[in-house]
């Protein structure tokens, strides 16, 4: 009957919106301010596409009876991911990871190899996996993904839960969910993430029911219920074919990308003035026909590994020609030298160079051909050992600071099902101050944009319409800071200046507007079922100068390779009282928004502006400030005191 | 690569700075061709900043030598690094140039 009445305000509310967002288009702009008007129905739009897709989240709402009987016989490795974390909370969650009824190993993957954890480990029969050899100094480390990626290679339950460090898990937490895998197609179970150390008020936004709830719930309607990072079951299988098949995708890559590199560099090796010995023309002829042909080869769909090895024999044999070719020219110097017996060269003759000297000065490392460097570039990257990772199989994706939804995407893609189970089952722990949350919302943020411009939803292979959409939708969310740039600005420009963005505020404008935002706001209302929406939703403009950040860091980092991290979260005064300068631009906006607000007022009792403008817009302004007033809670909260009440689910 | 040479009160010494490979080699012979040409016939190649010789930079050493020594002269290696001396040894050039610790002792004793 929820079901019903979800999808009858889902109907009204794409259907008021479109009526609504239809005539802002074509009859509402005032196109005297097009700068503000265009931006502003931009927005708009960009909002009704929000509340679209959250829409069709619900409209499939999943509400899951819970997991059948489990298999007994299946093997669980739970992994507990740690890097700095206070040894006290790792053990503790490892030790309640342990007392998990079902069967399994518990293992801690310490990214900081501290040797007190691992004795801790020792003494309390923990497993224990740090960084294989393997990965060395000068490759990528892939922070949490590759701590998995590595834990994956020294394990072998069939399923993986996942913890973070903070995460102590319920007894009954592999007993509710591992029944789901009876279905041989489910690769995943989220489960919620809910923490312990958070008020009833809620001031950080640290809860998230709406996301945990409704949202992955619909997702889950549509089979795109996605990973979280933690507090999840994965398949083994699922995830060691999603490695070989990226190990498989990754290597053609590499080697056509070589393949195509090839005919540049031996041209600037031909051009280069400094070689004009015709045996280097001859090595550079033999490599130029190696790569033609594995071009061929590899276009007709030749195994990699023998294609590669082919190329190098053939290089091989022709840089050994080329070093025979020294030798014996040195030898016969030696020779010349010998005959004008103007001295000794040794006291049994002329010294000959032995074969397996020839072999060793051929070898790679001593080639004569490494003088030609992007020739031996090309050449060292036509290999099928994927040389630039630690590891060639990679289960869990890489392309993004958040691996966990790149990874279900890439499951979902390849036809795996995934299970939202909505019973918390793991009780974790907030940041505690408005510092470390921006850093951790702002981490989230970039990695779901770098996600979205590596591997967009939109046009994966694999993925049905539902799942792109799923994907995207929340994707889509993370650009909301642009949108409310726009929303601040609206405001205080009419304000300040009189300038409307629409062409009047008529009731053409109201009797369209206001039953878009009634219905709007009952959709939230039925599908939250009475769960607090309100601290996220002033989050999700508040918090627009992170999200802008999140947006143009990852553009930067995807299309030009810079580094993620440079633009961090500016460090907070650590002593000293609220650090507001966390907040600087929303403060900027605030007081431009109440300066607005009593110039305007200013402006209507002068006559210069309107009532009913003035009046829609001081609405707008204090609507916009109340969103921004939890910014000051969220500055001056001191951290979670465990006397005040217990957290609960209400409305604060 | 880089080369430079200075003439001392018997000899005359060429450094070659870099790696002695497949394209450095060649200059390496013009360089020393020019220094004989000048009128040096006795060369200490002061291999201290060589960190890497491949068969072409050894090719090149020995015509060097050989040009030395059809100018009446004689040309000897000084200050070898360790990748430098494993060529040596495995090509039993060893035999041929005996690597000298520094430039001085190359031509010590005569």
């Amino acid at each position: 009957m929820t079901r019903f009445w979800t999808r009858l305000v889902v109907v009204l509310t794409v259907l008021t919106g479109l009526n609504y967002i239809a005539w802002r288009w074509m009859s509402s702009l005032n196109w005297d301010a097009w700068w503000i008007a265009l931006p502003l129905v931009a927005a708009e739009t960009y909002s009704l596409i929000d509340v679209m897709l959250f829409g069709m989240t619900v409209w499939n709402l999943k509400i899951r009876k819970g997991a059948p009987e489990p298999p007994h016989d299946a093997t669980v490795d739970v992994f507990i991911t740690t890097y700095n974390e206070d040894l006290d909370m790792v053990l503790t969650t490892a030790l309640a990871a342990q007392k998990i009824r079902h069967p399994h190993s518990t293992w801690i993957l310490d990214d900081g190899a501290r040797p007190e954890l691992k004795a801790l480990c020792e003494q309390h029969g923990l497993g224990y996996v740090t960084r294989s050899e393997d990965w060395t100094k000068d490759l990528p480390r892939h922070a949490k993904a590759g701590n998995l990626n590595n834990a994956l290679m020294v394990t072998d339950g069939e399923f993986l839960l996942i913890l973070d460090a903070d995460q102590i898990p319920e007894p009954d937490i592999l007993e509710k969910t591992l029944g789901y895998f009876n279905n041989r197609r489910v690769a995943l179970v989220q489960t919620p993430q809910y923490f312990s150390n958070v008020p009833a008020s809620d001031p950080l936004g640290s809860q998230a029911p709406l996301f945990y709830g409704p949202i992955q719930q619909g997702k889950d309607g549509w089979n795109a219920a996605f990973f979280c990072g933690s507090n999840a079951i994965l398949r083994r299988e699922a995830l060691m074919q999603l490695g070989l098949v990226g190990y498989v995708k990754e290597t053609e890559k590499s080697i056509r990308r070589a393949l195509a590199a090839s005919r540049a560099a031996i041209r600037q090796a031909r051009k280069s003035t400094d070689i004009d010995s015709p045996l280097v023309a001859e090595v550079l002829d033999e490599v130029e026909a190696a790569t033609r042909e594995a071009q061929q080869e590899v276009d007709a769909g030749q195994p990699l590994a023998e294609v590669t090895y082919r190329v190098r024999r053939r290089v091989d044999a022709a840089v050994q020609t080329l070093v025979q070719a020294d030798v014996a020219a040195l030898q016969a110097d030696l020779e010349e030298i010998a005959a004008m017996e103007l001295a000794h060269v040794g006291e049994s003759g002329v010294p000959v160079v032995a074969d397996d000297a020839v072999q060793r000065m051929s070898a790679r490392d001593w080639s004569p051909l490494g003088a030609l460097e992007s020739v031996q570039a090309v050449l060292d990257a036509l290999t099928v050992e994927r040389t630039g990772e630690a590891q060639p199989v990679m289960p869990l994706a890489t392309i993004s600071v958040t691996e966990d939804m790149a990874t279900a995407m890439r499951m979902h893609a390849m036809g795996w099902e995934s299970v939202y189970h909505h019973e918390i089952l793991a009780y974790g722990l907030a940041p505690e101050d408005l510092k470390t949350m921006l850093t951790q919302r702002l981490r989230w943020a970039q990695g779901t944009i770098q996600v979205l411009l590596r591997e967009n939803p939109l046009v994966q292979k694999g993925l049905k319409l539902g799942q792109r959409l799923m994907y995207f939708a929340t994707m889509w969310t993370y650009l909301s800071g642009f949108a409310a740039v726009i929303y601040f600005a609206a405001p205080i420009i009419y304000l300040l200046l009189g300038i409307l963005p629409v062409s009047s505020l008529s009731w053409d404008f109201f009797i369209r507007f206001i039953p878009f935002m009634v219905v709007n706001q009952l959709l939230f209302a039925v599908a939250g079922r009475g769960i607090p929406t309100w601290r996220g939703q002033q989050y999700s403009l508040a918090l627009f100068p992170t999200w802008i950040k999140a947006c143009t860091t990852a553009a930067r980092n995807v299309w030009f390779g810079r580094p993620l991290g440079f633009a961090v979260t500016p460090k907070a005064r650590q002593t000293g009282g609220p650090s507001w300068s966390l907040i600087r631009p929303q403060i900027v906006v605030s007081v431009l928004l109440a300066v607005a607000a009593v110039v305007g007022i200013i402006r209507l009792a002068t006559g210069l502006a309107e009532p009913l403008g003035t009046l829609v817009n001081v609405i707008w302004v204090v609507f916009d400030l109340v969103v921004m007033s939890i910014l000051v809670r969220a500055v001056l909260y001191k951290g979670y005191e465990p006397a005040a009440e217990p957290a609960t689910r209400e409305e604060s | 690569m880089e080369f430079s040479y200075e003439v001392k009160d018997s000899y005359a010494e060429v450094k070659a700075d870099g790696r002695l490979n497949m394209v450095s080699a060649p200059k390496l012979r013009e360089f020393v061709t020019d220094v004989i040409a000048g009128g040096s016939n006795r060369i200490v190649v002061n291999l201290e900043n060589t960190a890497f010789m491949d068969s072409s930079g050894l090719g090149a050493l020995i015509g060097c030598l050989k040009a030395a020594r059809q100018a009446g002269g004689d040309l000897r290696i000084a200050a070898v690094q360790p990748q430098v001396n494993m060529v040596l040894k495995l090509t039993s050039m060893d035999k041929v140039l005996t690597a000298y610790t520094t430039a001085e002792e190359a031509f010590g004793n005569d």
